[in-house]
């Protein structure tokens, strides 16, 4: 292999989020929300808002770089760059092309942002309302198969159908993030804890998703800065160093209407990128300390899970219990701020966040001594993506 | 007893401006199933595609195959997203493979009880399902499990 990697090259060196709040119930219009979270992260890193001269978001953000640009006064702007389809699975493929920029000399300093106010503009969570539909989605809408929910559930169904798995681990994934959640003031679900009998008698929403099974869906923004590794050591905040990332599908992955056709359906589509993640960072699943993995479902947690080489299918019901994926003490610690489930559904930028947090020993569920830190962007989705961070001490 | 499964009102399909996937429409409305194969190589695909993933002809052609299949996968919605499924769950969807074609997989609604036990592997036939009175009119594919009434 060449020496081509962004191990150690990069930073997150800054990270800032507007309070969160249900959908539709954002205070301020959402390109406020979205300056407010990036002033608030170069606040947080102790650069000037001008000094920024990249921006790198994901699924189609409508607040875009020229716009903030000038609104913020940046001095030059050098790198304008959306991660082209996959929805919440670009967020750490946005990670991933703000560090390729700076790595590669194209900018010093880039924000990754995601705004939302899904009551000024549309939800995910609702079908398509128009009176005819075409291509992949006439081939799945006219069946009532027509919310994310619904196109991924099968996927889901086949995987736990191939391995013997039920329902507790679905349940132990969203009872450790509803967990994490009781202790981050900044969480929705702050305060409205869940058990094993309230997830178990809540409605379904789609089989085998149960209704605390699915993402909320939040207004808010939320905002990471990056800089170089040499940069880094000058700012006010300990560095989260870029370790590896890696971005993609497998093949003939397609895209979500269409996903029932594609051939290794029961997967979230990690098996190609894993590898690569873990060989630039160089380090395996066994070293990395804290997870932070973009739940739409809970059935992609597990899956994605898997595929970063954390235990074999075969071992799901055994492994994913509620204590193993609990900080601080557990195995395999999850979705440690309460994730897009019940933290805010900030399209899991709130978790490239919180995997910064950790290692920085400023999480509301702190996992001691982090090293590693891993950040999973929106499972069975296409493309995925994936970014790997590290301490000092790893580079 | 409503002759379609699902009621009317929601979204109704057409082919594209283009017509990439008129065939397979204009089929079904004939009770015949059709899907795309390379003719040089004997590759089935679906969903349509402009070109072969295999040889990368744009020469294409569309092939009649049986319809039927094996279950191999699915899920029951319980939340209705669209208006017009406000009182119509739940409801079975299914994911059916066809071994001979190529295994390419269609997605349909599987008719009978709602809540019956849905098994992965289970042989499926298909059902023409027809909207003479939409505007346009369609057919859609709908599945029952080999042998239920």
């Amino acid at each position: 292999m060449s020496g081509r990697s962004l191990r150690g090259t990069v930073a997150v060196v800054g990270v800032g989020e507007t309070d969160y709040c249900r959908h539709g119930q954002a205070p301020e219009p959402e390109f406020v929300l979205c300056l407010k979270a990036i002033l608030a992260a170069c606040r947080d890193a102790g650069v000037d808002p001008v000094e920024i001269d990249g921006f790198a978001s994901y699924s189609n953000d409508r607040n875009n770089p020229p716009s903030l640009a000038t609104a913020l006064g940046v001095r030059e702007l050098r790198f304008s760059n959306m991660q082209w389809e996959g929805g919440g699975g670009g967020g750490a493929g946005a990670m991933a092309n703000a560090a390729a920029a700076i790595a590669g000399g194209l900018a010093d300093c880039v924000v990754v942002y995601r705004a939302l106010a899904q009551g000024q503009f549309g939800r995910f969570g609702q079908g398509p309302q128009a009176r005819t539909v075409s291509s992949d989605l006439a081939l799945t809408v006219p069946y009532g198969q027509m919310s994310p929910a619904q196109w991924y559930a099968p996927k889901v169904i086949r995987f736990m159908h191939e391995h013997g798995i039920g329902q507790a681990p679905l349940r132990a994934i969203a009872l450790a993030s509803y967990h994490h959640a009781q202790s981050n003031p900044r969480a929705v679900m702050y305060g409205r804890p869940l058990t094993e009998a309230a997830y178990d008698a809540s409605r379904w929403i789609t089989e085998p998703f149960h209704l605390y099974d699915c993402c909320q869906e939040n207004d808010g923004a939320a905002a990471l800065i990056m800089v170089s590794a040499e940069r880094a050591k000058d700012l006010m905040q300990t560095p989260a160093y870029v370790l590896g990332a890696a971005i993609g599908a497998g093949f003939r992955v397609h895209s979500t209407p269409a996903g029932f056709a594609t051939p290794d359906l029961a997967s979230s589509h990690f098996k190609t990128l894993a590898p690569r993640l873990y060989q630039m960072a160089g380090v395996g699943p066994a070293d990395v300390d804290v997870v932070q993995c973009y739940e739409n479902f809970t059935g992609g947690v597990l899956m994605a899970l898997v595929e970063h080489g954390f235990f074999a299918p075969d071992q799901a019901m055994e492994f994913v219990t509620p204590e193993n994926l609990l900080a601080p003490g557990g195995k395999l610690p999850l979705n440690t701020s309460g994730g897009n489930l019940a933290e805010c559904y900030m399209h899991g930028l709130e978790l490239q966040i919180e995997a910064v947090r950790q290692l920085r020993g400023q999480s509301t569920s702190p996992v001691p001594d982090v090293n590693v830190s891993l950040a999973v962007a929106g499972p069975m989705v296409t493309p995925v993506s994936t970014v790997l961070f590290g301490s000092e001490a790893t580079l | 007893m409503s002759q379609t499964y699902l009621p009317p009102g929601l979204p109704i399909p057409v082919p594209e401006r283009n017509g990439l996937s008129a065939p397979f429409w204009e089929g079904l409305r004939e009770e015949r199933l059709r899907v795309q194969r390379n003719p040089a190589t004997g590759l089935y695909q679906w969903p349509p595609q402009w070109i072969a993933y295999d040889t990368h002809t744009f020469d294409i052609e569309w092939v009649d195959v049986a319809p039927r299949g094996l279950i191999y996968s699915w899920t029951r919605v319980w939340h209705p997203v669209h208006p017009a499924l406000r009182d119509a769950g739940p409801y079975l969807v299914v994911v059916v493979e066809m071994p001979h074609a190529g295994d390419v997989r269609m997605l349909g609604n599987l008719l009978g009880d709602p809540s019956q036990q849905v098994r992965i592997g289970a042989e499926v036939e298909g059902v023409f399902e027809h909207h003479p009175g939409a505007e346009p009119p369609f057919s859609l594919l709908q599945w029952r499990v080999t042998g239920a009434a």
